[in-house]
């Protein structure tokens, strides 16, 4: 029998360091390898490389789709705070704004890009106004494909496909319209939607319930799979909390940036002449289950997502369309591509 | 003098003033006419669907127009196209009685496409003209019963930053034909700082698009003071913010209509939570107005228009319309005479009876 020889420097796993010592002498473990001392490292490494998210905002004009971003990240990263503020006109047609910003909170730095999409569902005729906004995502993964099939290709790809879409539901407090049902049936099975009731200081608690009710039926109706899409859970913890939050979907937010005293206490709200509103306090409205949702809990899995199925699902699709000119292209014979799949 | 002439003299003239011709009475009975025969109103509404359009109606009439009312899933508002649902209802307060018809119109601006949706409401507008325009030009005119469009509350979505372009295309196709008051409808979501900004835009787009709405008359100079400063305060607010409940809420210690949230309660009824009260006000001190200027103005293009038209159709019209009539009055006749043939064979049936008896 022979035990891992554990050398003196080499203490029990201590939070600061891996040779760092701890209090009151070395301890030697015998059973202790060392491995779990990886996530320090990948911790130290994504510090320096920082994270990317994008996301996508697509709803109707006037649904607060720039405050609630700007209240999400505490900072002005949506369009109309970085352009000048002139009249807002609607566009004629659909267009696709990105705004990149570099964030940083202890130490840790995301490129932040906000994807607009004004003009969507304001004309009259709104129909295929989905396509501009699919061509857009679909041209992201041509080219981050683009970048993977490369002979001599990046070690990082920037990543600029679309992690997240945010699609805002306007507060009718009936059910889904038939813009919404077709926008969410043919985008969901590209990228992760996430539905938020818009402007929900609209609606009382009842209302607030039903309509939500409401909505999950006609999702469920229309077969829309919205994140957390329920195929995805890998396992049994993954499932219950994601049940939870299946339960709370869509979500009810309201936006603002502006700051209000109340209690003695400063609070982001919306002030009015029956009482102020608390953009955070659970009880008025849920925005801080998105903002939870989306920055502190899912992330990742967000992104892993994004990454590993709806990317691979795109890449599968082109490279079978054209098998054969992407090999040839790029040299390799077809076989050998799928030994480099990631 | 005689007796009689003495009576003669004393019917027309009041002891009192001498010169008094008694005329003055009239008003009290074209007021006595008019209540007994009551008044009749109808009013559209239009907007998207979830605006509060019928909470509203209820709100403004205290009734509930809707009781068996069902709000399609999103499956179904697919294949819907733009309905006209008229709902009349008989109101009574103090004696005076009205037949209010809403008019309301599912289905407006729900599709992906709502290219059309309008023409089937302009063409019910028009329907109602023609059918006035038909008995006013027939033979018993006695008894017309006007379902003309007298208003058209328009509701605009407060969440948008102004008029949408479905909102400009519409209103400039209906401005001729019908009075548009222009509605903030569930205005509670609004700061009042963001409601200032957004009637000033709607009224600056209004503006741009020359849409024409419907603009209440200016006080009388012999009317008193409240009375003007009551139209100058209405006025201002166009267009009205509004939101309307039927739930009673108790807030402050007494029992209030309005919307209970977390943070607060809104009273429809107060001045300073909306513009309710206001839009309430203009509507009843202003229907009579409203009748007039759908008489006066809309009704009365729509009549110039339509006669235009009617003569320019075919080469020599006159001839026509007599052909026309006295084909009609042919029908008329035979009808007639059928009629005649089926009342006499069920006397004679009920005479074989009462003879077999």
């Amino acid at each position: 029998m022979s035990e891992a020889v554990v050398p003196d420097n080499m203490m029990s796993p201590a939070v600061g360091g891996l040779y760092g010592e701890k209090a009151g002498g070395p301890v030697v473990d015998f059973s202790y390898v060392g491995i779990d001392a990886i996530l320090e490292q990948m911790r130290r490494k994504a510090m320096k490389q920082g994270f990317e998210l994008n996301i996508m905002v697509v709803g109707q004009s006037g649904l607060g789709k720039s405050t609630l971003m700007n209240t999400l990240f505490k900072s002005k990263v949506s369009r109309k705070s970085v352009l000048a503020t002139g009249q807002e006109k609607i566009p004629k047609t659909i267009e696709i704004k990105s705004i990149s910003h570099d964030i940083e909170e202890k130490g840790v730095r995301m490129k932040l890009t906000v994807i607009d999409t004004p003009g969507f569902g304001d004309q009259i005729n709104n129909e295929n106004c989905w396509q501009p906004i699919m061509k857009f995502i679909n041209d992201q993964y041509e080219a981050y494909l683009q970048e993977e099939i490369n002979i001599n290709r990046k070690k990082r790809i920037p990543d600029s496909r679309v992690h997240c879409c945010i699609y805002f539901i306007p507060p009718t407090g009936h059910s889904l319209r038939p813009l919404d049902v077709e926008f969410m049936r043919r985008l969901s099975k590209v990228v992760n939607i996430v539905p938020v009731i818009a402007k929900a200081d609209t609606l009382t608690l009842e209302e607030r319930d039903f309509f939500k009710k409401k909505i999950r039926e006609d999702l469920r109706a229309n077969g829309i799979d919205v994140y957390p899409q329920k195929e995805f859970d890998e396992d049994t913890e993954d499932r219950m909390i994601n049940e939870k939050i299946r339960e709370m979907i869509p979500f009810a937010v309201v936006g603002s940036d502006q700051e209000y005293q109340v209690n003695g206490r400063r609070l982001l709200g919306r002030k009015t002449k029956w009482g102020t509103i608390e953009v955070e306090n659970i009880a008025h409205c849920e925005f801080a289950y998105l903002r939870d949702l989306l920055i502190r809990t899912h992330m990742q899995n967000i992104k892993d997502i994004t990454s590993s199925i709806h990317y691979e699902m795109y890449r599968v699709r082109r490279l079978n369309e054209n098998n054969t000119v992407v090999a040839h292209a790029n040299g390799i014979p077809e076989h050998h591509l799928a030994a480099h799949e990631m | 003098m005689s007796q009689a002439d003495k009576m003669k003299q004393g019917q027309f003239t009041n002891p009192e003033t001498p010169g008094y011709v008694g005329f003055a009475n009239l008003p009290n009975q074209v007021h006595r006419k008019s209540v007994k025969k009551g008044f009749e109103f109808t009013l559209m509404v239009v907007g998207e669907s979830g605006l509060g359009k019928s909470t509203l109606i209820n709100s403004l009439f205290l009734t509930d127009l809707y009781p068996e009312r069902v709000i399609p899933g999103a499956a179904e508002k697919i294949e819907r196209t733009v309905q006209i649902e008229a709902s009349t209802v008989e109101i009574e307060e103090r004696g005076v009685k009205l037949r209010l018809t809403v008019v309301d119109t599912p289905g407006y601006g729900d599709a992906i496409n709502s290219q059309d949706c309008f023409s089937t409401i302009i063409s019910y507008i028009d329907d109602q003209f023609e059918r006035y325009l038909h008995d006013e030009s027939g033979l018993n005119r006695r008894h017309i019963v006007d379902n003309r469009v007298h208003c058209c509350f328009y509701f605009i979505s407060p969440l948008g930053h102004g008029l949408k372009p479905l909102d400009v295309q519409f209103m400039k196709a209906i401005h001729n034909k019908v009075n548009v008051v222009p509605v903030i409808a569930k205005a509670d979501t609004l700061t009042l700082r963001e409601r200032e900004r957004l009637k000033r835009r709607i009224l600056d787009e209004i503006d741009e698009h020359g849409i024409k709405i419907y603009h209440l008359p200016d006080a009388e100079s012999d009317e008193d003071e409240d009375f003007k400063e009551q139209t100058r305060i209405l006025k201002a607010s166009i267009p009205f913010a509004v939101v309307g409940s039927n739930q009673q809420i108790e807030a402050k210690g007494k029992k209030v209509r309005g919307r209970l949230y977390p943070w607060g309660v809104v009273e429809v009824e107060n001045p300073e939570h909306n513009d309710f009260l206001k839009l309430r006000t203009m509507l009843i001190t202003h229907m009579q107005d409203l009748q007039e200027v759908t008489q006066d103005l809309h009704y009365e293009n729509f009549r110039s228009e339509r006669l235009k038209r009617g003569g320019r159709k075919g080469p020599e019209p006159e001839e026509m319309d007599k052909d026309m009539i006295l084909q009609e009055k042919e029908a008329e006749l035979r009808r007639m005479q059928e009629m005649i043939a089926k009342m006499q064979a069920q006397m004679q049936k009920q005479g074989d009876g009462e003879g077999d008896m």
